[in-house]
Formats: C-alpha cells, structure tokens, sequence
C-alpha cells in the first residue's frame, strides 16, 4: 500500500483528505447548521437603519435620492451590498480584520469579543475574519467615528492621522468632494460593522484605543 | 532505496524526443520566471504604501489593495504554479517511461493556464476579487481554473497508471498533490461562497490557506527535490524508510491543520486544539525528511559550493527547516496572542514561499533552463553566484526584520499603545522590508539579464539530452518498462 499507485492514489490522497475534510471542515459546519444564516433584510429588520445612512439623505438629499432614492430598508440594504462588495474588491480586509479575540487585551480596545453568532450573515461569505492587521479592526466600528472624520479619512487618511499608511480614495467621491454613490455606501458598511451589539455603540470617541485612556486597574496582562 | 543498487537507465536521445515535449517545460519556465519578476514588481509596489510613499496615489486602476491581491496572486498561480508544471512535464515522463496524456491538451494548458492567470489580474485590479484568502480569484474564473486542474492531473496521472508496480518517492508525492489540489480549489473557492457562511465557511477558508501550501505546493517541491537531488549528486536517498515516515506522516497530518490560521476565532475551541496539534506533529514528521537530505548529502558537501542548483536547493530546506520550527511555535496559543495580526506572519510566508520554495524553483532553473533551451552551458556562472548571494542574504534579512516587526507591534498592541505608535514603531522595518525587496528583485533581474544572454548563445552542437539516470528504476515503473 505504502509505495502503490492505488495506496496513494486512495489512502493518502482521497482518503486522508476526506478524514480532514470531514473532521474540520463539515464537523463545524453541523455545529452551526441551526443557527440560519441571516439575510442582509432580516439583519435589518432586527437591528434597523443605522443613523449614519440617515445622516447621508438628510446632509446630502439632492445626491443620496439620485444614489439611493428614498431612505428605506431597501435602499439601506443596497448601500451595504455595495459596500460589502467595496471592502472586499479593495482588499480593505486584507489590512483590516473583523474579529476581537478573547486575550491580548483586545476586549479593552475594541470592545465585546466576537461570537459566532454575529458571523452567520449574508455579508460574511466568505466570512471576513481576516489574518492581518495594519489598521485597526472594524468589526466594533460602528458609531465610532462620525461620517464626517471617514469622509475626511477616506478621502487622504494622513488628513486626519498622520501616520496613517491607508490609501487614499478619492474615487470614493464626486468631482466637488462629496461621497458619491461607492463613498456613501463603504461609509454605511463601516458604521454597520457592530451596530447589532448589545453594547452598540460601544465606543464613542477615542475610546480606549488611545494610550492612557483605560484607567490602570482595568488593565490586565495575559500570563504570557 | 539506499540498499537497492540504481541500475543507470539513461534516457536515449530518440527516446527522449518521444517522451518529453521540451520546448513545453521552457515555456512554462520562461513565463513562470516572468510572472515572477511581475509578482515581485507589485510586492515592491504595495510595499510603499507603507512607506506612505505610493508612486500611484489616487489611481483607481492602481489602488494598493487590489495590487496585493496581483502580488499573492501572482506568485502563486504565475510563478509557482507554472514552474511545477514545467518541472512535471519533465520528471513524469522520465519516471514513468511514458509521455504524458496528450501533447496538444498539454498545449492548450499553457495557453489556457496564462489565460486565467490573466483574467484574474484584470478581474482583481477591476475591484472583482473574492473575499478568500488566496482564492482572490474573481469567482467567475473559479470554474475554468478548476476544469483546468482536473485535466492537469489527468495529464499527468494516465502515465503513471500505465506503468506496474511501486512507485519512486518523487510519484508519491506527484500523484498525491495531482489528487489534492483539484479537490482542495474546489472545496476553498465553491463551498464558503455558495454552500456555508460565517464560522463554518471561516474553518473551510482555513483548511484553503494551509491546504493551498500544505497539499499542492509542499507535495510537488518535496517530489522535485526526492528527483533532482539524488541525480545531481548521482547517489541516492540515504534511507527509504525515512522517505516512507516523510511522506505519510505529511500524508495524514497536513491537511489536518487549516484551522490554525484562525485561532481565538469563534471556530470551536477542540478544533483549533486538534489543529495545534497535527501542526506540531508536522514539524517532527519534517524533521525527519530534514535529516535524510541532510544524510544523503554527507560526503559531498563540496557540492554546495560547486554545484549551485544543490546550494539552491539545500539552503531552501534550511529554510524550510526554520519556518517549520517557528511554526511549531507561533501556533500555540501562547504565542498567537502576540503574534497573530502582525508582520511576524508575513515574514513567516515569505520564508516559506520564497525561500524555500521559490529557491528550488530557481535552483530548478538552474539545473535545467540552458538544457531545455539548448544550450551547453550558462553564459556567465559569475552572475548565477550573484543572484544566488544577494537573494539569500536579502531574504535572511527580510526575515528577521518581519520577525522583528512582528514582536514589537504584537506586543505594543497587548501593551494598548495607540495604533499610531505602533505604525510610528513599524516604519523603520517596513523600510527595511522594501529595500530588502529591492535587493532581491535586482537579483532576480540580473538573472533575467544571464537567461536572456544564454538564449542570445548559439545552440549547443548535439543537444545531448544528459543520459541522466532516472532515480530509481527498481522502485518505479521503468523495469517493466
Ligand atoms: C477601502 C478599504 C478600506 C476600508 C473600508 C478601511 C477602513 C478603515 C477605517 C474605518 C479606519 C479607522 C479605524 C478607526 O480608527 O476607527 C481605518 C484605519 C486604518 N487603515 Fe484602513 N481601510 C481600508 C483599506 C486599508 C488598507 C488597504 C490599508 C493598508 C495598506 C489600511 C490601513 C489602515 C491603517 C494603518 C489605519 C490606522 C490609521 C488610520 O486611522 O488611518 N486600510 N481604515
Ligand atoms: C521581492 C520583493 C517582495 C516584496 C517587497 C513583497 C512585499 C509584500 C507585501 C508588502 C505584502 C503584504 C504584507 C501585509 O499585508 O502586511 C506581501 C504579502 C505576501 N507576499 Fe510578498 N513581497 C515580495 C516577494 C514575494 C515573493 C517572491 C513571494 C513568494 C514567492 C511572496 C509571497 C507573499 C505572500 C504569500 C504574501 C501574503 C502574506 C500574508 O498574508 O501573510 N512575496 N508581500
């Protein structure tokens, strides 16, 4: 068996595959298989419109009606399809992740750590977990910042954090400077990111995530 | 195979015209080096983004996002993917003592296989990728790239089945890794986008990561090294049994091990521990492979420094040896809390894409470009020290810089420093990536610079097709041949 065609050809090759398959692939696929998968209309109807969107047709009528037509549901949901499609044709996941895991503090700087549950969505296929961070995480974004400082930060991210190595957008937006139809919807993307947390918004400002605004006793080090 | 005497079965030039279709591997060569030197070109390029010194600000077409995707893209599917099919082209043939299936199928490959190669770059840099790391793909190609692999491992695998009883390593390797890959494309790139979503599609993406590198790129370099080394230094493998451990221990636990790319996700905690484990068990099982080259190169270690394809290729099991212990460690879960996010991570993919595996395809290179293009020799041995020195040594360097980079922002992040400081501390290290990068793209060109001129040579007078030995005849197809 160990040097025959028909050994590795079926042992190694089919078989070992299969058994690794089965044992990490379907096993945690038949521990979620209950929890359905949400479409983007029922995340909505559960969780509402985030104000940000609202914001949008309320700052900007003559271009939100051309983009989006009225503020509703329906065009709340094409705003984030689109940005969705944004964020990942962009490669923003590629430097962003979208998960809080339980240790290294991360729980104090971006807030509640992600459960499943929040993954079983439309919007997360492929799941958008991400392996690299060069920016900060999102999936706590939302409410974070106000659409004023992404429009500013989507447009030259150094304008508002100097440091900052994210590119620059501008296609983002229209000739006279104001989000267009792609800008509105990756903005909403962002403010949606964390919206369904019960601690939703988690942070306002700052937050935590700059240095000495967590008082010293919170602060736990891992056994590491 | 130690015990087994090797019998010389020189291939015939007749005979080899009948087996082999030559001009096939050089192209796949000469257009795998290219993609190479593009791949590496748009590394360079997103590389300065972190630099903030973008050449191409502002330009859709040229966001640095979508050029990261032609980078890994790249790599994977123009460089590597097209260097093993060249390399397969050659060594099957000569193992089996039979052509491939068909040599105008194998043609329409070539030209198939550079078509999607094409298809993603435009897709990707359209804003069309696929959110699956490493499937960036646009999904509309994922079909065409998947019929594609399955009539590549057809290709391939009718010769091997004519031929009777055990095969040699290198087609243990070969068959398991044809096997492989066509079912691992699929599984990553159809099953998270129609069939399962969140944490499930999250274990599935994994398993794609690893089983991308773990069952189509580790199988078919290991499979090259088992043919080209024992040739080059013209004895064989020091032990059969060790090449048996090698094989199946990687076999059973490899494609066990996807997970640990998301460890501390949501993915259910006894996973990720079984994941840790058959990771760590890897890393002996490639221990042992580690110590049969080691053993078999014993008594002619001057061949490291006159033959540079052995250097190539032994420098890369260093290497391979060194990303495999770093992997035994970052994998647990004490070391994921630090490391995991940050460049430590990049610096361990760069590692093992380029330095293992992209330096045996170079030393590859080496060994065959001028015979398959029909040359007597290289037009300068001085340039092919250069390139070897200045790759390895900036490689080394990239490395420890990443690495480096990796502990600092790891830690500042636990320490809750501000994300500015922790880009402010970066900079210095992604600067050095850069120039590291430089340094082995300018090696890569002056490579390109002795490929071109060795073509420029005259053709050798009788293109002599070597009457090197096939490894092991006993072991393979060829006594019955
Ligand atoms: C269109 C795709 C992207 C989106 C939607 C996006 C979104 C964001 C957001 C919302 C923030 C602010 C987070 C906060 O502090 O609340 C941010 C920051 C950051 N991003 Fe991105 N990002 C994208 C692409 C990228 C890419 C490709 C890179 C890496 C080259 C990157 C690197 C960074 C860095 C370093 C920061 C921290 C500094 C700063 O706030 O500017 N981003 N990003
Ligand atoms: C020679 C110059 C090169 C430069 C400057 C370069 C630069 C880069 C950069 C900036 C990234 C993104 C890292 C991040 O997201 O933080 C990257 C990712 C990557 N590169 Fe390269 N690269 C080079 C060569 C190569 C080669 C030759 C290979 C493989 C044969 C390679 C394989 C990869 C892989 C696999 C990744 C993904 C890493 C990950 O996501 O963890 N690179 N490279």
């Amino acid at each position: 068996m160990f040097e025959t065609k028909s050994g590795v050809f079926l042992v190694a090759g089919l078989g070992f595959f299969a058994l690794a398959f089965m044992v990490m692939g379907l096993l945690p696929w038949t521990i979620y298989r209950n929890e359905p998968e949400a479409t983007v209309a029922e995340m909505i109807e559960q969780h509402g419109i985030v104000p940000e969107f609202v914001e949008f047709a309320e700052k900007f009528p003559d271009r939100f009606k051309e983009y989006y037509g009225d503020c509703n549901a329906a065009s709340f949901e094409a705003a984030l399809r689109r940005g969705h499609r944004i964020y990942v044709g962009e490669a923003c996941w590629h430097c962003h992740s979208q998960f809080v895991r339980p240790v290294s503090n991360e729980a104090l700087r971006w807030g509640p750590v992600a459960d499943a549950k929040e993954y079983q969505n439309e919007l997360q296929r492929p799941v958008l977990f991400g392996t690299r961070r060069v920016g900060p995480d999102l999936s706590r974004e939302a409410a974070h910042r106000s659409n004023d400082w992404h429009i500013a930060h989507f447009h030259k991210p150094s304008s508002v954090v100097p440091v900052s190595v994210m590119p620059e957008y501008p296609w983002f937006f229209d000739e006279d400077g104001y989000p267009n139809r792609d800008g509105m919807a990756i903005i909403t993307y962002v403010q949606w990111l964390g919206s369904w947390i019960k601690e939703y918004p988690y942070f306002l400002g700052d937050g935590p995530r700059g240095p000495g605004e967590v008082e010293e006793e919170k602060l736990k080090f891992d056994d590491i | 195979m130690a015990t087994q005497a090797a019998a010389p079965a020189a291939v015939s030039t007749g005979d080899h015209d009948r087996l082999i279709e030559v001009s096939l591997v050089k192209w796949h060569f000469l257009t795998g080096f290219a993609f190479l030197l593009i791949a590496m070109l748009a590394g360079l390029l997103f590389s300065m983004q972190f630099l903030q010194q973008y050449p191409f600000k502002g330009i859709e077409i040229f966001s640095p996002g979508r050029w990261r995707f032609v980078h890994t893209q790249g790599v994977a599917y123009g460089f590597i993917a097209n260097i093993f099919l060249g390399m397969l082209y050659w060594a099957v043939p000569r193992l089996t003592h039979r052509p491939v299936l068909s040599r105008p199928l194998s043609w329409f490959l070539f030209f198939a296989w550079q078509a999607v190669i094409l298809a993603t770059a435009i897709g990707v840099l359209l804003g069309q990728a696929q959110a699956l790391e490493w499937g960036e793909t646009p999904v509309w190609i994922d079909p065409v790239a998947e019929i594609g692999l399955i009539l590549v491992a057809v290709n391939f695998l009718a010769p091997v089945f004519k031929t009777k009883g055990p095969m040699y390593v290198t087609l243990w390797y070969f068959v398991a890794a044809l096997v492989w890959t066509p079912l691992v494309y699929a599984m990553g790139n159809f099953l998270p986008q129609y069939l399962m979503t969140g944490v499930a599609a999250g274990a599935i993406g994994g398993l794609f990561i690893h089983d991308l590198v773990g069952l189509f790129v580790t199988p078919l370099g290991w499979g090259m090294m088992y043919y080209f080394v024992p040739i080059i230094l013209k004895k064989p493998i020091w032990s059969h049994g060790l090449s048996l451990v090698g094989f199946w221990g990687l076999a059973f636990f490899y494609p066990l091990n996807g997970i640990h790319h998301f460890l501390y996700t949501p993915i259910p905690m006894f996973l990720q521990y079984g994941a840790i484990i058959s990771t760590v068990a890897v890393e002996l099982v490639v221990t042992t492979v580690i110590i049969n080259f080691f053993m078999t190169i014993r008594g002619t270690g001057d061949m490291l420094r006159t033959s540079i394809p052995i250097r190539w290729f032994y420098t890369g099991m260093i290497f391979y040896f060194t990303t495999c212990l770093q992997c035994a460690f970052h994998t647990t879960l004490t070391f994921q809390k630090i490391i995991h996010f940050s460049d430590w991570v990049v610096g361990h993919a760069h590692l093992v894409m380029f330095g293992v595996f992209g330096f045996w395809m170079l030393g590859l290179l080496v060994h065959l470009l001028p015979r398959v293009c029909n040359r007597a020799g290289w037009y300068s041995r001085g340039l092919n020290e250069w390139h070897f020195w200045i790759t390895a040594l900036s490689m080394l360097v990239m490395f420890f810089d990443l690495m480096i980079a990796g502990l600092i922002q790891g830690y500042m992040w636990r320490d809750l420093a501000a994300w500015e400081e922790t880009i402010r501390a970066s900079r210095p290290y992604w600067l050095v990536r850069s120039v590291s990068g430089t340094a082995i793209i300018v090696a890569q060109f002056l490579f390109a610079y002795n490929v071109i001129r060795t073509l420029a040579m005259s053709p050798a007078p009788e293109a002599a097709p070597d009457g090197e030995a096939a490894p092991d005849p006993t072991a393979g197809g060829l006594a019955t041949a």
